[in-house]
């Protein structure tokens, strides 16, 4: 029992000296704690609705208010045309369409079920599901206010025909996929190459490398090309599996597909780089790699958790994490078949990220080169 | 024209001078050798020379290039072999060889030449798809130097060159640098063994930043010019050093092996005598008294005790 004791001191010694894994047994924790705790959560706030009014009556605007006052619901905007509804629905903000038929006034008055449409953007298989019950809770709660007023019913007054756009089985694999491959992309590129130029630094063949005449630029753009093209077929690998095993539709361009995971891969690497650039050893440099690209990828891109429902400053944050955008970018190309014209917004933003942190990167680098 | 020219070599780390104000020359075709105990200074003045590392002060002119000012064109005109071999233990022979042969420009029937000296050079026909981790130390040494030379540089940099290597592979190393200086490259070597540093046809012994001394070993052991060394053989050595430390005559005394060195400040057979009489009174019986030929060590030992 001495000689056990012996050796826990000794580890509780190195520990205490060690800042970085005492950082981690301690602060992670707590950290996730705080932001589970308040922050990540799957109930669904802020929902952003279109309502296509066309009684433009008290009774609509009533259901509408109902709708807005429950607290779950934003309104986004009105949807004039079918077209506005395509529209709102493929530029991904707006969650959930509202559609109140003309005569739901006077139908209510005459004593005969309205449908009311509700259309759910499926993109997000997870929130749909819950957003279609709170849907169908308020009109029914609605719906008991024209029931007493018309007297006896065999049929409730207001009746909800929901569908959901681009997902209609809500199956979570469509929505899981894209998700998977921003998450998968995102570790593997950032860790190995962090790790790799590291690796070099460690073992002191980067050194031996610097004697040659080989400029910084080279040795860097050598290193890191074999993980491009090994992590832009993986993608391509991922959605052809899931196409083939479990149905996942792909009804955009190939093309767009890989300009999107290119564009989002460079920035990855260009992360990884800056990384590499601050670390001394190897195993720092997979710690913190990990931190950068496994933690936001996977709770702050909407992977998982809403983004909507996050309290503002993590909201804020979010806009930070280029899985964010890929997501958004990859979603449409896949599921709903957009194109650039919708698709420019999130690119540019990955754009201007991969090449921010490219910039950064070779900064650094060329600087501990020469 | 000398292949190295140092002058007033300076490097600082903030407060702490790692080079202070060095200087020397190598001439072309030459073994010059870097003698220092570790964190004497010869690592840093190494990489000043092949332009790793930026000097505070002072100029280094490297096969006609001011490495100060130019330090990239030094690169293809310097071979480097570091202490840890820098080579990649996951790929084989030809592999590394291919790499460092593409890094350096080669290719196509140059490469082919070059890999062909280098794989008989370091004796490794047949084993060209070895795996370089599973090869022994001393095969890797002579790799990484055939890896350093294969762009045929007019001047090679070796830190520390045979670290951790048995000695019979050191001889065979030797013998390398030996064939490389006399087709007229020339070679600076740091090392802190005293027996390899024989091998040099010059040296510099480096204490703390500075140059304690320099020359060729016939040279340097002239510091022993007026004194001598004699080797003492005795029934009680222990005793013997500590009598013979409290005579003024006696400067140091140090073991060697089972005997006792103690260097006397003069040449005097008065001297001796007194030495003699001083341990028979003391009845320490002395089985031999000789002088001996100053070792390196001993002008290491010196010179490192009067720099400081």
């Amino acid at each position: 029992m001495r000689k056990a004791l012996s050796v826990g001191r000794k580890e509780v010694r190195q520990i205490l000296r060690d800042r970085r894994t005492l950082l981690i047994l301690l602060f992670v924790p707590a950290f996730f704690l705080v932001i589970y705790g308040y922050a990540l959560s799957w109930d669904i706030r802020h929902i952003k609705m279109a309502v296509q009014d066309q009684d433009h009556s008290t009774a609509s605007r009533s259901l509408v208010s109902s709708f807005l006052n429950s607290g779950y619901f934003d309104f986004a905007a009105d949807a004039q045309s079918d077209a506005d509804i395509t529209r709102l629905m493929n530029e991904g903000d707006v969650r959930v369409v509202l559609v109140i038929p003309a005569g739901l006034s006077r139908d209510l008055e005459l004593g005969r079920t309205v449908p009311i449409q509700i259309l759910l953007n499926g993109d997000n298989a997870n929130t749909a599901t819950t957003v279609m019950g709170y849907a169908l809770t308020i009109v029914q709660t609605e719906s008991m206010n024209y029931r007493l007023v018309a007297g006896t019913r065999t049929t409730p007054p207001l009746s909800v025909e929901s569908r959901v756009w681009y997902n209609p089985q809500l199956r979570s694999a469509l929505f899981l996929v894209p998700g998977l491959i921003a998450y998968i992309v995102m570790i593997t590129s950032v860790v190995s190459t962090a790790v790799s130029i590291v690796r070099e630094k460690e073992r002191g063949t980067m050194e031996q490398v610097r004697m040659a005449p080989i400029d910084a630029a080279s040795f860097v753009v050598g290193k890191t090309l074999p993980y491009f093209v090994i992590s832009l077929l993986s993608a391509v690998a991922i959605v052809l599996v899931a196409m083939v095993m479990f149905g996942l539709p792909m009804r955009g361009s190939w093309l767009l597909l890989l300009v999107t995971t290119s564009l989002y891969l460079v920035g990855a690497l260009g992360l990884g780089l800056f990384i590499s650039s601050l670390a001394e050893t190897q195993q720092v440099a997979f710690q913190i790699a990990l931190l950068a690209s496994f933690l936001p990828t996977l709770m702050l891109s909407g992977f998982i958790f809403p983004i909507a429902s996050m309290p503002a400053f993590l909201r804020g944050v979010t806009y930070l994490v280029p899985a964010r955008y890929f997501l958004i970018a990859l979603r449409g190309i896949v599921l709903k078949g957009v194109g650039l014209s919708i698709l420019w917004e999130p690119l540019l933003t990955m754009s201007a990220y991969s090449a921010a942190v490219m910039i950064l990167a070779s900064v650094r680098l060329r600087r501990q080169w020469s | 024209m000398n292949a190295i020219t140092v002058k007033e070599l300076t490097r600082r780390f903030g407060e702490f001078v790692a080079v202070d104000h060095v200087s020397f020359e190598v001439r072309r075709g030459e073994i010059f050798g870097f003698l220092g105990s570790n964190g004497a200074g010869k690592s840093t003045t190494i990489r000043m020379l092949c332009g790793l590392l930026k000097p505070t002060s002072g100029t280094a002119i490297v096969d006609a290039v001011d490495v100060g000012a130019d330090p990239e064109g030094v690169k293809s005109r310097i071979g480097y072999m570091s202490q840890r071999f820098s080579l990649y233990e996951q790929l084989t022979v030809d592999e590394n060889i291919r790499f460092f042969g593409g890094i350096y420009g080669l290719s196509g029937a140059q490469l082919a030449r070059r890999r062909d000296f280098a794989i008989e050079m370091a004796g490794l026909r047949g084993r060209e798809r070895t795996r370089t981790g599973d090869l022994a130390g001393g095969w890797r040494q002579r790799l990484a130097l055939g890896c350093a030379i294969l762009h045929e540089p007019r001047i090679v940099f070796l830190d520390e060159p045979t670290g951790g290597v048995d000695p019979l592979s050191r001889r065979q190393f030797w013998t390398l640098i030996d064939q490389l200086s006399e087709s007229g490259v020339t070679v600076l070597v740091t090392t802190h063994y005293l027996d390899e540093a024989e091998h040099c046809h010059r040296l510099a012994i480096i204490h703390a930043g500075k140059i304690a001394a320099i020359g060729s070993t016939a040279e340097l052991k002239q510091v022993f010019a007026n004194r001598q060394i004699l080797e003492i053989q005795s029934t009680n050595p222990v005793e013997a050093m500590r009598i013979l430390d409290s005579m003024p005559d006696v400067e140091k005394t140090s073991i060697f092996g089972t005997a006792v060195h103690a260097v006397v400040n003069s040449r005097e057979r008065s001297a001796t005598d007194s030495l003699k009489e001083r341990l028979s009174d003391a009845h320490v019986e002395v089985t031999a008294m000789v002088p001996v030929q100053p070792s390196l060590e001993d002008v290491f030992l010196d010179v490192v005790t009067a720099a400081a």
